[in-house]
């Protein structure tokens, strides 16, 4: 079963049903989604099978694929995972058919073609696979550009207030990250002989001086995308403007292209300019933690507030990132995948509520609880597992990134706890503001407000619900899959984590 | 006294550029005896059969690597690559312009001489058939374009010039509707070329004035000779520098390239669009293959000397095309200023200085020309009773009310910002490529910060097209004939194809990369 193409076929299968989607007629949009949603189940249900077919403790990169495509620039299209990339991919196959249920009923209210939109959320699915699966540079790039399509169609064409502003400025930001890529793409290529296959090219020895360029290059484009901290203007707009269930993909797997092709190309491609710049980005990342935490207690936009906790959340992943130690990196990754989920279900959330009052401004809630138990109950849980409380799987995570930073950093590892009394802040009061307290009138005079979580939303948010539990108290099916690949990234740059500095074994016996 | 002796004259391979000028004789007969009403679809005929017949006749000669008719022309792989490449993109062109279904008449005005804006010029706007010596016109640009590429020393070129530019000058002041500009671009066309054919011709001279040097030395224009002088430097170099400067001036100006592009927004905005999308694609195919010529054969060996200020050249152009393409409200002038911007990435290409460096440049060229044409086939779709409605504010909401042919046009538009998976990537990556290689990444630095800057014009017609609403001025787009839905399609299938399968095309390039000396 190892043998079966399982990356093309997974890259690939979205495509296709994005074009069934696209061309089946305007008249009948319930089809539309039932196929889609049909057809991201059936991707799922792939995944789930690669994902038992993967052999722990095997190969750092299994079920890779190559097949030429531009031979005169050593172009392949060459896919392999390792353990990050598989549960980045399992994370997608998961989310992308709770958002296509989620958003059952977000495309009717614009005047657009509903098909299209499901059709452009599979469009994005295959472009998200494929940017992880990749294991050619110039693939990857592809995709990591391509991907920027059928997102700005999404924020552009279906999302709320400043839509236009909010896709142009999504697109130009990712645009420009993406060409520095591409020099340093360009540069790559030269300097390490006219090849883009990851596995020679990490082997390449390139001098001190035109790694650091090269290093720059990848940083700057994975920065605005990751966001951090000063490229991240880009994001509050963009998730605010999104409809809800394509901001949950925009902050949920998105993103984590940047803090990905850290791990994966900047690392280990580079790892003396890593190392040179790791104070730089460490830097970066303590100051998004603390700054973005402020900016959201200060939102008064649900969306936009939950865009701004991402952002301190990609600061504690760049911090665990580059503390380089394997705890660290491992809370990182793990990090990436609960904040996914986390992130993923507050926006699934925040849209429900958003949609039955059709406003996002926290001051037009209040008391809502009353109202909706189930929803501002669930809005509650996925606000505490953003804060990650303990028992839920962000809190592991945030930990493991915590204790791996102290023992190399103390400074940075202080002032980033600081951040996690900061988010305590910003989600407790929001979730007072909405759904606590006294009982806003206008609420009570809203439709929507009468309806709590009816069948199909309880559908989305129970997987995820449940994921984050389980995950919170036996992270280990994760974990075993993420640590190998850590480890091997750790290698890749030479850094070997400190010795514990209390009781070695030596000082014992004396 | 020694006997007259001719050279001898290798007719298969020049047989694309005689069929080309032979059909461009026989348009003038067909204006003279063929009824009028007839005359249109025999001038299409003829033109189209001769342009294919060139074709045919350059892919037979693929294999050609030689030097004919006294060392006037080269036939080699540039050459032959790029001949083909103007003879594709201008049968693609002859599509467009032999359109009448979108208007009635054609795009062209049915009598020059008839004062603009007068009560005839209104008469004949509203549907006479329009002017068919467009069509030997254009057979003469594309057979002086064919010679243009191939010359082997200046003076061909500079006549191969004339050849091209002279029609072209004269079919810019072809349109049917809004006449007065489309005279002032003609004209102001003509000035500025004439000027730059001048500078071209003084330039030529100071290099022949340079080969002669020492007193005894065969003194001549043909490249090989210039090669040889610039390695053994038989007289000043202030000869050399001023004339390759000149020479340099003389095709920059028909490349379009800053700062001698001042022409550009225009006549591209005056012109007949599709003469506009004719000499985007076309032009710029012969311009630059000149430019390739006279710079990897002629002055080779002054490459250290010419590199730096070309270079700045190319970065200037880029900034300009990219800076000022953010400013424009008329779609026309828009893809004019991208069309500059377009240049400076080709002179990037032009100056690797190796075999690459050449595939790449040609590679761009037929890439962006299928795009190019595309471009301008769905400008001429987008039309109310005026004619064309190419101010910005009109192509509002279009993807609404036409989403097929806004989609074609957003497609276009992300090829030209250089998304993957689209020509507009695999040709950049190809000049980019090539020039880091050849060592001029402070160039491939300038080529991605203004494509940076040149992808928020592309992205404001797409928001302007998808993301706003149709305003009461709205058109709404033509149904095209099969004439312009040919070229459309061809345009955009060929967009595509070479940014998902481009290795067909860089292998024939690559084999083409080669010049003869």
């Amino acid at each position: 079963m190892s043998d079966f193409p399982f990356l093309s076929v997974l890259t690939v299968a979205p495509l296709v049903g994005a074009l069934v989607v696209a061309v089946l007629p305007r008249r009948r949009p319930e089809l539309a989604k039932q196929v889609a949603l049909g057809w991201s189940l059936l991707v799922l249900a792939l995944s789930v099978v690669m994902w038992v077919t993967w052999q722990t403790g095997g190969d750092r990169f299994q079920f890779r694929e190559s097949y030429p495509w531009i031979p005169n620039w050593g172009v392949n299209f060459t896919f392999a995972a390792d353990g990050i990339a598989l549960v980045m991919l399992m994370l997608i196959a998961l989310l992308v058919p709770l958002v296509i249920l989620a958003s059952w009923h977000d495309a009717e209210s614009s005047k657009r073609s509903v098909p299209v939109y499901f059709a452009l959320l599979l469009v994005l699915e295959c472009t998200m696979i494929g940017v992880f699966a990749a294991a050619d540079v110039f693939l990857f790039y592809v995709f990591f550009e391509v991907m920027l399509v059928p997102m700005y169609f999404l924020i552009g064409s279906y999302g709320g207030h400043q839509r236009q502003y909010a896709a142009v400025k999504f697109f130009l930001y990712s645009l420009v990250g993406g060409l520095f890529m591409l020099a340093a793409v360009i540069g790559l290529w030269v300097v390490g002989g006219k090849t883009f296959d990851w596995a020679a090219l990490s082997e390449v020895d390139i001098s001190t001086g035109a790694e650091r360029w090269l290093f720059l290059g990848f940083f700057i484009a994975f920065a605005i995308k990751a966001p951090f901290f000063p490229f991240h203007t880009w994001l509050p707009d963009a998730g605010g403007a999104a409809p809800a269930g394509a901001a949950a993909l925009l902050v949920g797997v998105l993103d984590k292209v940047g803090t990905f092709g850290l791990l994966r190309y900047c690392l280990p491609l580079f790892p003396d300019a890593a190392k040179w710049f790791a104070p730089w980005a460490l830097a970066l990342g303590v100051i998004g933690i603390i700054y973005a935490a402020l900016l959201a207690i200060g939102q008064n936009d649900l969306k936009r507030l939950v865009s701004y906790t991402s952002i301190a959340h990609f600061g504690f992943i760049g911090v665990g990132i580059f503390a380089f130690t394997s705890q660290a990196a491992t809370g990182a990754v793990l990090y990436m995948v609960n904040h996914g989920l986390a992130t993923g279900l507050l926006f699934l959330v925040v849209g429900m509520l958003v949609a039955r009052r059709g406003s996002a401004l926290i001051s037009d809630f209040g008391g809502a609880g009353k109202l909706v138990p189930l929803l501002a109950g669930v809005l509650f849980f996925a606000g505490l597992a953003s804060l990650a409380l303990p028992g839920t799987a962000p809190f592991i995570s945030e930990f493991l990134v915590l204790i791996g930073t102290f023992s190399v950093n103390k400074p940075v590892a202080v002032i980033a706890t600081l951040g996690v009394i900061l988010a305590a802040a910003y989600v407790l009061w929001m979730v007072q503001r909405t759904t606590q307290g006294t009982l806003n009138p206008a609420l009570t005079e809203v439709e929507g407000m009468k309806r709590d979580l009816n069948l199909r939303e309880k559908v989305v948010v129970a997987p995820l619900v449940a994921l984050i539990v389980l995950l919170g108290f036996y992270p280990k099916p994760v974990t075993d899959v993420i640590n190998p690949a850590v480890q091997a990234t750790m290698q890749d740059i030479g850094k070997t984590d400190p010795a514990p500095s209390a009781g070695t074994p030596q000082e014992a016996s004396r | 006294m020694s006997e007259l002796k001719l050279p001898s004259i290798d007719y298969a391979a020049l047989a694309p550029t005689l069929i080309l000028l032979g059909a461009a004789l026989v348009g003038v007969l067909v204006e003279a005896f063929v009824p009028r009403r007839r005359r249109h679809v025999v001038q299409l005929a003829v033109a189209l059969l001769a342009v294919l017949g060139a074709l045919t006749m350059v892919v037979l000669n693929a294999n050609d690597r030689l030097i004919t008719i006294g060392g006037a022309i080269a036939i080699d792989g540039p050459a032959l690559f790029l001949q083909g490449a103007i003879l594709v993109l201008a049968a693609m062109a002859l599509l467009l312009i032999g359109e009448r279904s979108v208007e009635r008449g054609g795009a062209f005005v049915a009598q020059a001489a008839v004062t603009a804006e007068s009560a005839d010029d209104r008469r004949q706007a509203e549907g006479a058939p329009g002017a068919t010596e467009v069509y030997p016109l254009i057979s003469f640009a594309v057979g002086g374009m064919l010679i243009f590429v191939a010359a082997n020393d200046l003076l061909t070129m500079f006549i191969s010039l004339e050849v091209l530019s002279l029609p072209l000058y004269l079919l810019c002041a072809l349109a049917r509707r809004r006449r007065l500009l489309s005279q002032e671009a003609a004209m102001k066309y003509f000035l500025l070329g004439a000027y730059a054919s001048a500078f071209f011709l003084f330039g030529v001279a100071l290099v022949y004035g340079f080969t002669a040097g020492t007193p005894g030395r065969t003194a001549g224009v043909d490249f090989a000779t210039i090669h040889a002088a610039v390695a053994e430097s038989p007289s000043s170099s202030v000869l050399l520098f001023g004339g390759m400067a000149l020479i340099a001036i003389g095709l920059l100006f028909k490349a379009g390239a800053a700062p001698f592009h001042v022409w550009t927004p225009d006549v591209y905005q005056g012109a007949p669009t599709p003469i506009t999308g004719f000499m985007a694609a076309c032009t710029k195919v012969a311009a630059f293959g000149a430019l390739l010529r006279v710079f990897h054969v002629a002055f080779e060996g002054a490459r250290w000397d010419f590199t730096p200020v070309l270079g700045a050249v190319a970065v200037l152009t880029m900034l300009v095309g990219a800076v000022l393409a953010v400013t424009q409200t008329d779609i026309k002038r828009l893809l004019a200023y991208s069309s500059i911007a377009n240049a400076g990435y080709l002179l990037v290409g032009v100056l690797a200085p190796t075999s690459d460096g050449v595939s790449g440049t040609m590679f761009y060229l037929v890439a962006y020309g299928f795009s190019v044409l595309a471009a301008f086939a769905v400008v001429t779709l987008v039309r109310d009773a005026d004619g064309e409605a190419t101010h910005l504010s009109r192509w509002a909401g279009l993807g609404q009310r036409s989403p097929f042919y806004a989609g074609l046009f957003t497609f276009i538009l992300l090829a030209f910002a250089g998304i993957p998976l689209t020509s507009g990537f695999t040709s950049k990556f190809a000049v980019f490529s090539a020039a880091f290689d050849g060592g001029q990444g402070w160039l491939v630095i300038a080529g991605v910060l203004t494509s940076m800057v040149l992808a928020f014009p592309y992205l404001r017609v797409v928001v302007l097209m998808w993301l706003s609403e149709p305003g009461e001025s709205t058109p709404a787009v033509v149904m095209p004939g099969w004439l312009t839905s040919a070229a459309l399609t061809i345009g955009v299938v060929a967009t595509l194809v070479l940014g998902v399968f481009p290795q067909p095309l860089l292998d024939l390039a690559a084999g083409a990369a080669e010049f003869v000396r």
